[in-house]
């Protein structure tokens, strides 16, 4: 199955590799993974998607947090989450053949973020396959594309917080460790047998 | 090492000062309890060589790095201490890799120090400069590059901090030579590393408590598995009482041998590809497995599939990334075994008040044990044959159990483990995990530099012992008196024994020849001794004992000797290969 996990990580050289290196040795490979800076100071924040047996989820969450710079890991798991993507797609066209990518862009609600009189830019967020559908169209038409950049999943639980953001939002650490219960709770009880 | 230096680096502990890298270093090491450190000098760590002189920290001359690292891991192993080992960058540096591994592999913490070369070269392939932080990060619990003398202090006492807390393991400091000669506020105590963080998995609830003492409770024919765990943790005491109060039997892994005394009634023995037959069969025939800080590894479980099907498992584990990893555990409680014993102890009654009753399943195991129980070969006659197995039963009678045996890997590693009963922790130092051979030699060195005190035997095959052999000139260079049993029998035996039983005898690569031991011993100015019987073995384990300085005993042994039983890899349990018949040495053993 797939596995989304979400890691709060210290922003050091070499904590990438670390991550990287992990999945690496389980023999595991990363499907997408996108990396950025946090709502808190000096932490990334990473989403990493791979594909395992439904089983590993635990070990490898495990196995990320004894990375000694790897602060928070949440396994997604089936939890309601918000999962989006960012594409930035150049197409070859012409003033003439412009006005039909105008329409699909207007259909897909993506952007036009610029424009040259051989070339334009399309800029997409939305979930994997709105992305994939619009590739798709752009590729069906004679509009020929030119370059994809695919900024791979990020991923946000719906409704509760991570511990961590609690934290980072003032609350108190009695609260923080009652969310990351609750959490792992739910974790748990969503949890295949 | 004198006062002065003791007195100069205490002032440096209590009162922020001004000091180079290189004296930051030592001073940490200090702070952190550091007194005596492996090491091998070069360029890249010259600057902290030429401090060290000023601080109380012997330091001992290694002829391999991958010696310093053995060393460190022999020193932690024996005093539960963090070892320290010290090497230059380039060569030095990959030279312990395979020393860091055997601790990674057995979680043993030491702290590696290493030279780079100047922060303004790195990266551009400058003389000896090897990305050591990237070579050792699978092999490491966590390793630091420092490029800034006033990183040095913090990030040193993170590395202790690492290495020893939760499964310890071994963390690599890598030390730009410019971060060594550049100066800094050496502030011992602003350095002290956040609060330690326990991993966040680990859980030990009050329904996780209730369900294994019900288990233990209700369970006909329950074993205690122990492992490495048992003594890392401190929880001997622990495992004890809650074998004694439910009548469980306790079988070891080979890291657990000394774990539970050998002589209690209800020690098993070693379990797993070369534990006695009882062992295995009563792990396949139990109801329940309690698993004391144990990681379920090929060597001990054989084919997962057919392993100890009817059993349920409790996992006693701090690591959770190895719950459910090999065997799913019904019941996991994850954190300090010694700690969750604690909490389970109270839960579970005797035998009087509702507690178990265990006397139906010892005795079946008892029958079991039947004609294969030959535990005391002592009145074995002199058939003009020298088995290794004598030897160590010899060994382990003569020194009365007490001594801490070093084993390098190999047969001889498994017959130690069979016939010398260790009724203590930390008197069995082994590389259980990375099996890695040319280990007992130096890390004998580490164990004897932390118990000075202690009788110190290194037991390695013909093979691994000429794998780190130089390190004999440390011995006399450090006049330690470590006493060596070469296991000889001509052969790579364990892979000979393979080649036996797998390969139909084509003994590729297995012959080995040798130097005479006695003589290359003679050469370091240890003295010596051969012996080819028997009746010899005792008069010379006595010269070697009552020698002033480290001896050398070369057995010479049976040559096509195998260790059994055996389960070959990827085998359950109970498809062992048991010693022919024709093969006189249990035939002929009998009790007193
Ligand atoms: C560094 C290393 N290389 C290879 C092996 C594979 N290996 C395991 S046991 C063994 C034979 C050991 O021979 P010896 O030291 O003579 O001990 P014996 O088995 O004869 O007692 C070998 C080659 C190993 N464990 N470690
Ligand atoms: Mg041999």
């Amino acid at each position: 199955m797939l596995h989304t996990f979400v890691a709060y990580v210290e922003d050091l050289p070499g904590v990438l590799t670390r991550v990287a290196s992990l999945f690496r040795r389980l023999n595991i490979n990363i499907n997408s993974l996108t990396v950025g800076r946090s709502e808190r100071p000096g932490l990334s924040r990473l989403t990493l998607v791979c594909e395992s047996s439904a089983e590993a989820g635990d070990r490898i969450r495990a196995s990320l947090f004894k990375l000694e710079n790897v602060v928070d890991v949440d396994d997604i798991a089936q939890a309601p989450s918000v999962t989006r993507e960012l594409a930035l797609i150049k197409v070859a066209a012409t003033p003439q053949s412009r006005s039909r990518i105008f329409d699909l862009v207007e259909v897909f609600r993506a952007r036009i973020v610029d424009l040259t009189s051989e070339s334009l830019m399309i800029e997409m967020t939305g979930v994997e396959s709105k992305i994939e559908g619009l590739i798709e169209v752009l590729r069906e038409d004679e509009g020929r594309i030119l370059e994809i950049c695919r900024s791979g999943k990020m991923t946000m639980r719906r409704g509760h917080h991570l511990s961590s953001v609690l934290r980072a939002m003032g609350a108190g650490e009695e609260e923080a460790n009652a969310a990351a219960a609750v959490r792992e709770e739910e974790r748990m009880a969503a949890e295949p047998e | 090492m004198t006062t002065d230096t003791t007195q100069a680096a205490n002032a440096h502990l209590n009162t922020p000062t001004r000091l180079t890298g290189s004296e930051i270093l030592w001073a940490t090491l200090v702070g952190e309890g550091v007194d005596t450190v492996f090491g091998y000098p070069g360029g890249a760590i010259l600057p902290a060589y030429d401090a060290l002189r000023k601080f109380p920290i012997k330091h001992i001359l290694v002829r391999h790095e991958q010696g310093a690292a053995h060393m460190a891991d022999g020193y932690a192993r024996a005093s539960g201490k963090v070892g320290v080992a010290v090497a230059t960058s380039g060569p030095g540096a990959t030279n312990l890799v395979t020393g860091i591994a055997t601790a990674m592999l057995d979680s043993i913490p030491i702290v590696c120090i290493t030279g780079n070369v100047s922060s303004k070269v790195l990266g551009t392939d400058a003389f000896q400069e090897i990305d050591i932080t990237g070579i050792t990060l699978p092999v490491t619990k966590h390793n630091f590059l420092v490029s800034r003398a006033e990183d040095l202090a913090a990030t040193l006492r993170h590395a202790f901090q690492i290495a020893r807390s939760g499964r310890p393991g071994p963390v690599l400091v890598d030390i730009t030579k410019d971060a060594q000669q550049a100066s800094a506020i050496f502030d011992f105590e602003a350095a002290k590393p956040r609060a330690y963080r326990p991993h966040p998995m680990l859980r030990v609830d009050e329904s996780g408590l209730a369900a294994a003492a019900e288990l233990i409770r209700s369970s006909k024919r329950p074993i205690i598995l122990a492992g490495h765990g048992v003594s890392e943790s401190g929880a001997m005491e622990q495992v004890r009482t809650l074998a004694e109060r439910a009548q469980i039997p306790v079988a070891l892994t080979l890291l657990g041998l000394g774990g539970f005394p050998a002589s209690h009634p209800l020690n098993l023995g070693m379990m797993g590809m070369h534990g006695e037959a009882w062992v295995n069969h009563a792990i396949q025939e139990a109801d329940l497995l309690i698993a004391c800080g144990m990681r379920f590894d090929d060597r001990v479980t054989g084919k997962l599939a057919s392993y100890a099907p009817n059993a349920k498992k409790i996992h006693i584990e701090i690591d959770p990334a190895e719950i459910n990893k090999n065997v799913k555990a019904e019941v996991a409680l994850v954190g300090d075994l010694r700690a969750v014993l604690e909490e389970l102890l109270p839960r579970i009654g005797t035998r009087g008040q509702g507690g178990r009753d265990g006397s139906a399943w010892l005795k079946t195991i008892e029958a079991s044990k039947g004609a294969v129980a030959v535990h005391d070969i002592k009145n074995l006659p002199d058939s003009g044959h020298l088995y290794a197995a004598h030897v160590m039963h010899d060994l382990w009678r003569i020194t009365g159990g007490s001594a801490v045996v070093v084993t390098d890997v190999g047969q001889h590693q498994m017959w130690e483990a069979q016939y010398f009963h260790h009724e203590h922790p930390r008197t069995l130092i082994t590389s259980g995990g990375l099996g890695t051979m040319g280990y007992a030699l130096p890390a004998a060195i580490g164990v004897k530099m932390a118990c000075p005190e202690k009788e110190v035997w290194v037991i390695a095959g013909d093979g691994g012992f000429q794998m780190t052999a130089a390190e004999l000139s440390t011995i006399v260079q450090e006049k330690l008196k470590i006493n060596i049993a070469v296991i000889n029998n001509g052969y790579l035996g364990m892979v000979r024994q393979w080649q036996e039983f797998f390969y139909e005898r084509n003994y590729e690569a297995t012959p080995l020849v040798s130097p005479d031991f006695v003589k290359l011993a003679e050469a370091h100015g240890i003295p010596g001794r051969a012996v080819r019987t028997r009746s010899e073995v005792l008069g010379a384990v006595e010269a070697a004992r009552s020698s002033q300085s480290a001896f050398l005993l070369n057995f010479l042994v049976e040559k096509e000797d195998s260790v059994y039983p055996m389960i070959p890899a990827g085998s359950a349990l109970h498809e062992m290969i048991r010693r022919p018949d024709r093969d006189p040495l249990e035939e002929r053993a009998e009790d007193n």
